[in-house]
């Protein structure tokens, strides 16, 4: 049996800020910084958005393009995130009441740093493939908090995209999947506390490449291919400087890479990185073209995707939702007052 | 059913009375209203009292016993009832009464409105307000009470039913007559700039669009219109006092920009009374926002649709003007305790009927009106008054 | 602190827009109803949940510039009467869009958004707003 996607969906909030504003505040050249990690802007949430409404909007513009699917037939709904906005109480289970696939179904909350979102796509792929539920969601999002003058700050953003995994109509087939994972303590945060910690450059050549390179070689070794065998690439982009350099160690060229990585308009969505470079591709992917994706997770692990286009995708209603250039097209960009403001940074009084 | 008369009538100041309790102003009108009667008190044999929320803006519930306490009437043991109906609480206590009285179960009785709001902050206060329309639907999704009449204020400008000019003439005309009532919270006449360049509240009304949060408690005696002359030489007639219901919720009328309530109301008072709105020469409605003002004189017959605001504008509704409306200052300039509200408003056309109005003094009135609102235009009470 | 089981029982609404439909005269109504008030007696226990569309355009609409706290950091808002394209009349939060640009007729649709939340250890409650549809 094919397994694969059936359908995507997309979500980026309006707002954004950029490296310079937040420099100004800090005293630091955030131009300068900017340019150091490949980023212009980076998406900030509305105070009244946050991980579940990212993940609804993305499900429910996933579900739009589908409208023959019918909801109560999705079995499974994973949504990874860093943020969730409980600690104790799924999103998953928010999301899938938004988009009327309760009460005869699984779900869980995902946490694998920037990595859950893949993840949900590997456990939606396992129970669809051996039969337990026809359709399984699948949702990467995140609200990142960098702490205030951290260089985290300059990249932590808000996003997120769902994917319908099944087996019928499908438009992507998932080839394969394969994960690289070891116990590398690069980026975490410890319960309670609001800001993650990383390790700095810690978090380059032994966490993020060694994971992410292992993880690609090891899938084009079993697959049999070569990176020219590829139309479009996708690398976790932490920043834009990581997933450019990680490409060029493994040959892959910049025009593999370019439609897929959104960190320098966006930032760093997390769980939400690579699902939304994979529904940039989607958004412009034709039959036939291979796609290979590598995520990352801090802690640390990577997941690679092999997968192909399908005939499928000519009848798809794209049209029927936002494509994720859409999305990025109507920004409102704010201060860092406004900023500190949405993100909880500012004491308020209590209310009543 | 009995006629009934109204044979005394007491209000406080309004405003923010910061050093009197609720239980001082609740006693303040009702003795006012007893005095006026020349009664001793002993006669009264019921209480109904208009209040919407004691129970949050002071944290005392049972306020209905604790008024009969406070005025000595508790020792009589008389029957004490609180009405609440949100900004009608006060109209619909003055119909409980009424009917008490015409129906034969009480003789003479007082109906009293009071609230005590400037005891709470006011954003808590307005929290309170929004609960008049729909609190899961409107209020609970964020929409203020401010909103939902500014939302009528905006689609009268955009259906042509009234420009924002004739809107906010309404707040001239209130705050002209306020400026001649002692007991008005706010007695200084405005121009029409005032009210279009006050800060904005929920556009398109700014702040003196909007009525103040006050402090207040109003009072009138009824007794049977048989026995009034026993009392007293100067009473009026109630001709008519009438009550009607609309959907909780604004979003589901057909039409935003009337309130069906006050047109059922109004044409069973007039049918009631046996009269038309031509008859009648002084009127107080319920401006809680100017735009309330504006629909109110298109419901009650007084304008045709889409003219009232231009006669507001041209100082028809002036005193010695085509109809006399909101002689008290109205909701914005008398000031808007809420339960107060309706009861001051009988109080107000009592005194102009007869002819105790002093320098608001419309001259041969015959019949007068009041008006007061529920929510938004979710009840609705019309009273119809006469002069004997 | 609002009550969690208050709350809880209209997720079917606040979330997704789900009315109630008479079967004998069709009208729908929004927040459901258990009895149809044309049709009454008629209409007891046989409503049918319906789902509004989630598409529709401002009818009339206010910007909100003095509001309680729970808004605070979205001031001035606007808030607005959307007709969706059933028919049916919605009061809420008309959200990402500049308050000059909201106009009678705009084209609108539902998202789900954060409305209140119940303290930094209460429930967050989810519920619609509408952005513009473009």
């Amino acid at each position: 049996m094919d397994v694969g996607i059936v359908s995507y969906g997309a979500y980026i909030p309006r707002y954004r800020i950029k490296p310079e504003e937040i420099g100004r505040v800090w005293g630091v050249d955030g131009k300068a910084m900017g340019k150091g990690l490949f980023i212009n802007q980076k998406s900030v949430p509305s105070p009244d958005e946050d991980v579940v409404t990212i993940a609804a909007e993305a499900a429910r513009n996933m579900m739009a393009r589908v409208p023959d699917v019918d909801p109560k037939d999705i079995g499974a709904v994973y949504v990874g995130s860093e943020s969730h906005p409980y600690a104790v109480k799924p999103t998953a289970t928010i999301v899938a009441e938004s988009i009327c696939a309760t009460p005869n179904m699984t779900a869980a909350d995902m946490e694998f740093a920037c990595k859950a979102g893949t993840a949900g796509i590997q456990v939606c792929m396992g129970l669809v493939g051996s039969g337990m539920v026809r359709y399984g969601v699948a949702i990467g999002a995140d609200t990142s908090q960098g702490a205030p003058g951290d260089a985290l700050e300059y990249s932590a953003s808000a996003g997120g995209a769902a994917y319908l995994i099944g087996s019928e109509n499908i438009i992507a087939k998932i080839n394969k999947t394969l994960s690289f994972t070891t116990d590398t303590p690069d980026f975490w945060r410890r319960e309670g506390m609001p800001y993650p910690k990383h390790g700095g450059r810690f978090t380059g050549e032994p966490a993020y490449f060694r994971h992410v390179t292992s993880a690609a070689k090891m899938m084009m070794e079993a697959m049999g291919t070569k990176p020219e065998d590829y139309k479009y690439a996708i690398f976790h982009q932490p920043n834009g400087k990581f997933p450019t350099r990680v490409a060029a160690q493994l040959g892959f060229t910049n025009e593999q890479i370019a439609q897929g990585l959104l960190t320098p308009e966006i930032g760093n969505t997390y769980s939400g990185a690579v699902p939304l470079g994979l529904a940039s591709v989607l958004d412009v992917a034709e039959p036939g073209d291979r796609i290979f994706v590598t995520s990352y997770g801090s802690g640390a692990g990577s997941d690679a995707f092999d997968i192909t286009v399908t005939d499928n995708i000519k009848d798809y209603r794209r049209e029927n939702a936002p494509t994720v250039a859409q999305r990025m097209a109507k920004t409102v960009v704010i201060d860092y007052a406004r900023y500190a403001m949405f993100k909880d940074k500012i004491v308020m009084p209590s209310s009543e | 059913m009995r006629d009934v008369a109204i044979i005394g009538v007491g209000v406080t100041k309004f405003g923010e009375l910061w050093n009197k309790s609720f239980r001082d102003i609740g006693i303040e009108a009702g003795l006012k209203a007893i005095a006026d009667a020349g009664l001793s008190g002993s006669e009264i044999d019921g209480m109904f009292i208009g209040n919407m929320a004691a129970g949050r803006f002071i944290s005392q519930k049972h306020i209905d016993a604790l008024i009969a306490d406070y005025s000595g009437l508790a020792s009589n043991h008389i029957p004490a009832v609180r009405v609440e109906a949100g900004d009608a609480s006060g109209g619909v206590a003055f119909r409980q009464g009424v009917m008490a009285v015409a129906s034969g179960m009480h003789n003479i009785a007082v109906v009293a409105g009071a609230e005590k709001m400037t005891d709470m902050d006011d954003a808590n206060v307005n929290l309170i307000l929004d609960q008049t329309a729909d609190a899961e639907w409107e209020a609970g999704m964020g929409l203020t009470f401010a909103s939902l009449h500014a939302m009528i204020a905006q689609r009268m400008i955009h259906d042509g039913i009234a420009t924002r000019e004739e809107i906010a003439s309404f707040s001239v005309n209130s705050h002209a007559h306020g400026a001649l009532n002692p007991n008005a919270q706010f007695r200084k006449a405005i121009p029409i700039e005032t009210v279009l360049k006050s800060g904005p509240v929920a556009t398109p009304l700014g702040l003196f669009d909007c009525a103040p949060i006050s402090d207040g408690a109003a009072a009138v005696v009824i007794c049977p219109l048989e026995d009034a002359k026993k009392y007293t030489d100067s009473y009026v007639k109630v001709s008519a006092v009438c009550q009607a219901s609309d959907t909780l919720a604004l979003f589901q009328r057909d039409d935003i920009t009337s309130y069906e309530a006050t047109r059922v109301a109004a044409q069973n008072a007039y049918r009631i009374a046996g009269i038309t709105a031509k008859d009648i020469s002084v009127a107080e409605v319920h401006d809680n926002y100017t735009v309330s003002g504006i629909m109110a004189l298109q419901d009650l017959g007084f304008f045709e649709r889409g003219k009232a605001g231009k006669a507001v504008l041209d100082g028809e509704t002036r005193i010695g003007g085509k109809i006399a409306i909101n002689t008290s200052g109205g909701l914005k300039a008398r000031g808007h305790p809420i339960g107060a509200t309706g009861v001051a408003q009988i109080v107000e056309i009592a005194e102009q009927l007869r002819g105790s109005a002093d320098q608001r003094q419309v001259a041969n009135a015959k019949y007068g009106l009041a008006q007061s609102v529920g929510g938004i235009g979710s009840a609705v009470t019309v009273s119809i008054l006469e002069a004997i | 602190m609002s009550s969690v089981a208050k709350e809880w029982r209209e997720i079917p609404g606040r979330y997704n827009l789900e009315g109630s439909k008479c079967p004998c005269c069709g009208k729908v109504y929004f927040p459901k109803r258990n009895m149809c008030p044309v049709c009454r007696r008629e209409s007891i226990g046989k409503m049918e949940p319906y789902s509004i569309s989630r598409k529709g355009e401002v009818y009339t609409f206010s910007i909100i510039h003095d509001a309680p706290d729970f808004t605070t950091k979205l001031k001035p808002y606007a808030v607005a009467m959307v007709k969706t394209t059933d028919g049916i009349m919605i009061s809420a939060q008309l959200v990402d869009v500049d308050p000059a640009d909201v106009r009678i007729g705009m084209p609108v649709r539902a998202v789900l958004r954060k409305i209140k939340t119940d303290g930094p250890d209460g429930v967050i409650h989810y519920g619609y707003k509408f952005v513009p549809d473009e």
